[in-house]
This record gives C-alpha cells, sequence and structure tokens, in this order.
C-alpha cells in the first residue's frame, strides 16, 4: 500500500509540485487543510509559502500546529520544505513571530549578501548523514529560493549545507523531523529522490 | 556556489509554440510546448519559461491546461509570462502549476499590481518584465510588446518594481531582440548594480559567449533566450559545457 501523507495546505500557495513529487516517489499525497484529516496520515509535509508570520496564524487557527506538534511527538515522519523548515524553529525575524518549536533555533533575515533572495540552482555539502539524503551524492544541485535562513542551536541539526557568500543550512533536523531550505520538487531528478527518501521513511 | 542559470523561453499561442522550430522535427508532436519543455530539461535547463500570446479566452484556457502538463511532469521551475492583468490572473497560473509570473505592461500601468502580487504569493513568486528601448542617452520602459512608451526609464522603473516587492526582473533589451548580436550589457549593467534582487538577460543572444557577457560584463543572474535553442544552433547543455570552460558556475 502507498503511504499515506498529508500535505499542509495554508492558501495561496502552489502545491501542484509537491503532490506530484509525491506521487511520484510512490506515495498518496492528501492536499488538506483539515487537522482531522492530517492526524490520520502516516507523514506530513509542510510546504513553502507566504510569509511565517501569516503561515504561523494560519497553522494556530487552523489547529495545524498543535497537530504538527503531536504528530512530531508520534515520531512519524514530518517534511517541511522551505518556508515549512523555517517554521519548525522558535524565533523568526519575518514579521517577527515564533514559529513551531520543533527544533531549537531560529530563523533571521539573509544579510550581506549581493541579491536578496538567494534564488537557483546551488550546490550541497553534506554534513551528517540521514535517511532524507540517501543516495543523494555530495555537490548535488538544488533549487534554492529564500531571503530567511534557519541557524539551528545545535551543529548536530545541520544535516547539508550549501555556500552563497558565505555558509547556508540546506537541510535540518533530527529524527524523523526533517526539512530542506530548498525546494525538492523543483530540483529535478535530485530533488526527487529526497521525497523517495522521504515516502521510504513514512512507509518502513 | 550559486550557479548561473539558463532559461529557455517558448513562445505559445492558444496552447502551442508559434515559431518555426526547424531543430525539433524529429520530436513527435513539436508544435506541443511540452515536447520541447522535456527535451529542454534533459539538456539541463534551470527554469523554462512560457511567453503567451494567446489574445482568446479559449486560448487562455489551453495556456492553463499547458502550464499543468508541463509541472505534471517536469520538477524544474517554470515561469509563464503574457497576459496577466490581476491577481486573479495570477492565482490561476500558479494555481495550474506555474511557480512565477511574470508582468510587464500590467504593471507599469498599475505598479501596485507588484505590491499586491508580493502581498499574496510572496516576493519569489513576483517577476517583472521590463522592456527597455535606448534613446538619447539613457533606457526607456516601453509597454505592450514594445510599442508604447511610458515614459519612464528602465533603471529607475527597476528600483521602484523592487522597492514595490518584485522577487526578480526580466529585463529585454528591445533593441537587440531579434538580432542575435548579443545582450545590451551596458543596460543590464546599469539595471544590476541598482538593484539587489536577481536579474535575467533577454534579448539578442545567438552564441554562449553572449551568455558569458551578459554574466560577467553585464552581472545578470541568469540568461534568458529562444531562438538560439528553438533552431538548434546550440543545445543548453553545450551552452552550459562552455560556460564551465570560462569560469562560469553551472548546474552541469
Amino acid at each position: 500500500m502507498r503511504p499515506r501523507i498529508g500535505v499542509v495546505d495554508y492558501g495561496a500557495g502552489n502545491l501542484h509540485s509537491v503532490r506530484r513529487a509525491i506521487e511520484a516517489a510512490g506515495g498518496e499525497p492528501l492536499v488538506t487543510a483539515d487537522p482531522r484529516v492530517l492526524a490520520t496520515t502516516d507523514g506530513i509535509v509542510l510546504p513553502g509559502v507566504g510569509s511565517a508570520r501569516s503561515a504561523m496564524d494560519t497553522l494556530d487557527r487552523a489547529g495545524i500546529s498543535d497537530l504538527l506538534r503531536e504528530h512530531a511527538a508520534s515520531g512519524r515522519p514530518l517534511l517541511g520544505v522551505c518556508l515549512g523548515l523555517q517554521l519548525f524553529f522558535g524565533e523568526n525575524e519575518e514579521g517577527p513571530t515564533t514559529g513551531l518549536g520543533l527544533l531549537p533555533g531560529r530563523v533571521a533575515r539573509l544579510r550581506n549578501r549581493s541579491k536578496v533572495p538567494h534564488m537557483g540552482w546551488n550546490s550541497l555539502d553534506l554534513c551528517s548523514q540521514s535517511p532524507l539524503l540517501r543516495d543523494v551524492p555530495a555537490g548535488s544541485y538544488v533549487y534554492f529560493v529564500h531571503s530567511y535562513h534557519v541557524l539551528p542551536e545545535s551543529e548536530r541539526d545541520v544535516v547539508a549545507a550549501t555556500d552563497y557568500e558565505g555558509p547556508l543550512v540546506a537541510v535540518a533536523g533530527r529524527g524523523s523531523v526533517l526539512g530542506t531550505q530548498f525546494h525538492p520538487e523543483k530540483s529535478g531528478l535530485v530533488g526527487l529522490a529526497i521525497y523517495r527518501n522521504f515516502v521510504g521513511m513514512v512507509g518502513g | 556556489m550559486l550557479t548561473r542559470r539558463i532559461i529557455p523561453c517558448m513562445d505559445v499561442r492558444d496552447g502551442r509554440v508559434v515559431k518555426n522550430y526547424q531543430y525539433f522535427t524529429a520530436l513527435p508532436d513539436a508544435g506541443d510546448p511540452v515536447e520541447l519543455a522535456r527535451r529542454y530539461n534533459e539538456q539541463g535547463a534551470d527554469e523554462l519559461a512560457y511567453l503567451d500570446i494567446t489574445a482568446s479566452v479559449e486560448g487562455r484556457k489551453l495556456l492553463l491546461d499547458l502550464v499543468e502538463r508541463t509541472a505534471d511532469e517536469l520538477f524544474i521551475p517554470l515561469t509563464v509570462a503574457g497576459g496577466i492583468r490581476s491577481v486573479e490572473d495570477m492565482q490561476a497560473v500558479l494555481h495550474a502549476g506555474a511557480d512565477k509570473i511574470a508582468i510587464n505592461s500590467s504593471a507599469a500601468l498599475d505598479p501596485d499590481l507588484i505590491a499586491r502580487g508580493a502581498e499574496r504569493f510572496g516576493s519569489q513568486c513576483v517577476v517583472v518584465a521590463i522592456d527597455a528601448r535606448r534613446e538619447d542617452g539613457d533606457w526607456w520602459v516601453y509597454v505592450r510588446g514594445g510599442r508604447t512608451p511610458t515614459g519612464r526609464r528602465a533603471v529607475e522603473w527597476a528600483m521602484e518594481a523592487e522597492r514595490r516587492g518584485a522577487g526578480e526582473l526580466l529585463v529585454t533589451s528591445i533593441d537587440r531582440d531579434g538580432t542575435g548580436e548579443g545582450y545590451d550589457l551596458e543596460l543590464l549593467h546599469s539595471i544590476c548594480s541598482s538593484v539587489g534582487i536577481p536579474v535575467i538577460a533577454s534579448g539578442g543572444a545567438a552564441t554562449p559567449a553572449h551568455f558569458l557577457e551578459a554574466v560577467t560584463r553585464g552581472m545578470a543572474d541568469a540568461v534568458l533566450a529562444a531562438s538560439m535553442f528553438h533552431y538548434g544552433r546550440y543545445t543548453v547543455r553545450e551552452a552550459k559545457e562552455w560556460m564551465r570552460a570560462h569560469d562560469v558556475p553551472v548546474r552541469l
């Protein structure tokens, strides 16, 4: 049976590619804003759209924040993408607001870069082992577009980094709570491999 | 290191590509933009762009269907330009699966549309396209396919677009477009050194050497080309290999 994977729909964003990538990776996506539906899934993707503050407001109001905390505490896999990863942390300069607090650390505006957003294909430096990046070679290119970045408290939570006029966290998390600053659903075959790994974590 | 992007652009009318794509006559359906998109993806295109030149409501539906079919299959960023006049138009295109929308005439006529789009969908979705013509020692913004002057200076308009929330600029030289003489490097340099958002160079490319000058002397972050790829003079991969050989970081 295909693992059922919830995709949190918080309004304005394009979830088409996330849904298609999960399908292509062997999962069954359920795109929804209903926490009761999300509660029935085996894994959840929190995608990246809009601004942190309005996203947190929406998640809090819909009861999704609590659901995500319960989901993470149960050990079922949770994947954050771009803004989704940023929402896993606490203090967030964008708004400002406070994220879900699933991972210790904060989110800051990208500073001292010639161009913001950091937009385009950049390469991955692997920092620690994670099932999410199984069979993803060091140096693989993935597609970024973001103006804020995560600063995990613990080095151990940094899974992969990239270099944009200085180091940036590209993949972070621990256990079954993991996220990518880039968009795997926009990162060609490398991105699909990451979705396949996530579906594998959910299914097995 | 962040790579420089190469973006093939396809002109689409009523859901079909409009130019004569000699190189692709071997494809089962060379008029289908998805066939071309697939081919460019295989060659290593970093993003794809559709410029919709449809005038009819029916044609617009065909475009949305095309965007959906492309996004169903290709997992790289897709930009749609042409005919986007409102937040509702943006929503329809993004909902179909596009990642960015480019606005040109509608932004020049209604600059607040940039802010409304950015607020609703995020700046990263909103590309402002600027068509500029060189006159009297400066560059001036034209709209409606380069026919109507706006009285705006291109560099000032670029800065205003950034201030209003554009996430990226697509800068086309009307003088160079279709000439194959290369991008207007001074125009690119003037805009790139005035804004803090990424800039895509457009208009005039015929060889990988033009890409190289656009990202070095022009300081552009990405290059867009149409006929250079459509007519098969170079594949995307050949252009990238050439750029890498000249020390420009590219995704290969």
